[in-house]
């Protein structure tokens, strides 16, 4: 069987209370893509992914995950929240955490074992966390939290992982950690969505883009997305807001 | 104490009293444990509240004091409350705090209007159901204790076997849905073995106190531990400890309300953790920010005296302190001597501070590390 779209999103509605946060989205996903949200803040990219997941009511619309809804294929689906969304002071340490990566495929009532612990400690050293694995996860920096987050992800071996925004205030070894990583990714075939903040590095990380404000954009490969005529449309012509004309410095590169 | 464990094999009472308030402790410092971590503390206060209703038209209905029906029916309007607060939550938008106290006020107001009309019937064998306001300890009897077991028996039971999932829909919601757990039927779940534990311990510290012994032996023992495992089994420790401390006293002392007292030496307990664990501790980290505002000032201090330094051709020669402030309040005295006794600094004449050896090379050192940063 192969799957046409890795995800398959038609007419996507989303409203909190009246205000529509998504408001009649369409897009589908080639497999085996590296692509980036982009969009100004309000522009409904958290809100996407979850709605992808099925953690916020959907007003109108479907989605499919490789041809199936998302509860058939949760196992082949992979998500990394904002670090922000959690208390950080939780009792536990920084394996435990990766372990839960594992949690879906042991399913009730088997506790992680040999196996698991194995598949955690490689994740860990591929995010360069090997040795902070016994730590207090309260006595990590941003970086490294969300070093943990994303080890806790690729324990879960899925073939489509959905990131929101793993970039946001890390320092420039996370980034150069994570950046490896979505390449290694890409490398396996796997599709990753990133919500990302940061106009500038787009081009340089990834191949895709979807653009987005409410409604898309445009969806597609970044060069082709990311116009300036197409980021005008995104950010109502205030792009020079983000420190330097970004649709200049597009254009250059 | 030698006497107290004599008559644990001898006494019935004290015996029933201990074997409950280890049951008691362990279950309510168990899922404490879990209402703490997910912000639900106040959750065990509506609950116990919520069951005084349910105490009352038992009686009223069956009349029999047997507390197998009184704990059926303090469960199940417990229950009820918990479920009304739920269903309130997923479909408004009113704020967790103010349902909690809406359901807290009507079920405990409705509780005490059946109480108050149980006391002017004319039936017998009413008395003693009261004691579910404040706790008698001394009332208990060992079919209670039996009640008291089966039922935490099988909450902890629950609980060890969905334990992965509650950690980690307790830790981060959003990922747990994403794996599949079922959270809202789970969210039911956990919050009707908070109810179990309320009950068990409602003849022991009664419905208006009872939701300090789901609060304070969890909140004591994280102060200890920063592991799960060890945090529930510790709340459990704390919790049987009290009950029994508390339980005794008051079952030696006349008049003395089993209730109130458990919950001050549990209280005690919470306050002397907050107080004094290591790591977590108010004491220990009051130390920790004194040390490092005497460290920082010392660097200080240190770092504007190589600024004389540097200007000057012998690095050691001293400067009167006049000069030394004139550059930067960094510190008094008590700094200059800490730095003289740590050997840094030495002072030929009185407020007169000259560099040691030992201290140009650390304040040198000090510079460097600044500047990298």
């Amino acid at each position: 069987m192969t799957d046409q779209w890795s995800i398959d999103v038609k007419d996507l509605t989303v409203a909190y209370k009246e205000k529509p946060v998504l408001w009649d989205i369409d897009i589908q996903v080639p497999q085996g893509v590296l692509m980036a949200v982009v969009g100004p803040n309000g522009a409904g990219k958290t809100t996407l992914i979850k709605a992808i997941l099925g953690l916020v009511p959907v007003a109108a619309g479907q989605v499919l995950i490789f041809d199936q809804p998302y509860k058939k294929q949760k196992r082949r689906v992979a998500y990394v929240p904002q670090r922000g969304s959690v208390d950080w002071d939780f009792p536990t340490h920084v394996l435990d955490v990766v372990l839960m990566g594992r949690y879906g495929h042991l399913g009730w009532f088997r506790r992680p074992g040999a196996y698991e612990i194995e598949l955690a400690m490689k994740a860990l050293d591929q995010v360069g966390m090997s040795e902070f694995a016994n730590r207090q996860i309260n006595q990590l920096s941003g970086g490294q939290q969300q070093r943990v987050f994303l080890a806790r992800a690729l324990v879960q071996d899925a073939d489509l992982y959905l990131m929101d925004e793993p970039f946001v205030g890390v320092d420039a070894t996370t980034e150069a950690a994570i950046v490896d990583l979505l390449k290694l990714l890409r490398e396996q075939g796997k599709t990753v969505l990133v919500v990302h903040h940061d106009l500038q590095t787009v081009t340089d990380y990834f191949d895709w883009a979807l653009l987005m404000n409410v409604r898309k954009i445009d969806i597609g490969p970044v060069d082709d997305v990311l116009t300036e005529e197409k980021l005008r449309l995104a950010y109502g012509g205030r792009t020079s807001y983000l420190g330097k004309d970004v649709t200049m410095n597009l254009e250059t590169t | 104490m030698l006497e107290v464990m004599v008559s644990f094999f001898t006494d019935y009472t004290l015996r029933t009293i201990i074997l409950g308030s280890l049951v008691l402790g362990i279950v309510s410092g168990a899922l404490g444990s879990f209402a703490v971590l997910r912000k639900e503390s106040l959750l065990g206060d509506a609950i116990s509240h919520a069951a005084l209703p349910g105490i009352a038209l038992s009686f009223l209905i069956i009349q029999s004091k047997h507390s197998f029906w009184l704990l059926l029916g303090a469960m199940i309007s417990g229950w009820c409350g918990t479920i009304l607060l739920l269903l309130v939550s997923y479909n408004t938008t009113l704020k967790r705090d103010a349902i909690l106290g809406i359901v807290l006020s009507v079920f405990f107001g409705f509780g005490l209007v059946l109480m108050t009309f149980i006391q002017r019937l004319p039936i017998p064998n009413k008395a003693g159901l009261g004691t579910f306001l404040f706790g008698n300890a001394s009332t208990l009897l060992a079919g209670d204790v039996i009640v008291m077991g089966v039922l935490g028996f099988i909450a902890v039971g629950i609980l060890l076997l969905i334990w992965k999932e509650i950690k980690v829909m307790t830790f981060d919601r959003d990922f747990a849905t994403s794996l599949g757990i079922p959270i809202k039927r789970l969210d039911v779940l956990l919050t009707t073995l908070v109810v179990i534990a309320i009950v068990i311990g409602l003849q022991m510290v009664g419905v208006v106190l009872m939701s300090a012994m789901i609060i304070a032996p969890a909140a004591a023992a994280r102060q200890w531990t920063d592991r799960l495992g060890l945090m529930v089994i510790l709340a459990g420790l704390i919790g049987s400890v009290s009950g029994m401390t508390g339980g005794i006293l008051s079952s030696l002392v006349t008049k003395l309300p089993t209730g109130p007292t458990i919950v001050l030496v549990v209280s005690f307990l919470a306050f002397f953790s907050l107080i004094f664990a290591p790591n977590r501790g108010i004491l220990i980290a009051w130390l920790r920010h004194q040390r490092n505002r005497k460290r920082i000032a010392g660097e200080t201090m240190l770092l504007n005296m190589l600024l004389f330094a540097e200007s000057d051709t012998d690095p050691y020669h001293p400067h009167d302190m006049g000069a030394l402030h004139a550059i930067g309040r960094s510190g008094g005295q008590k700094t200059m001597k800490t730095l003289e006794d740590d050997g840094y600094i030495e002072t030929p004449e009185k407020d007169v501070w000259g560099f040691t050896e030992l201290g140009y090379k650390k304040a040198s050192d000090l510079k460097k590390e600044r500047d990298t940063v």
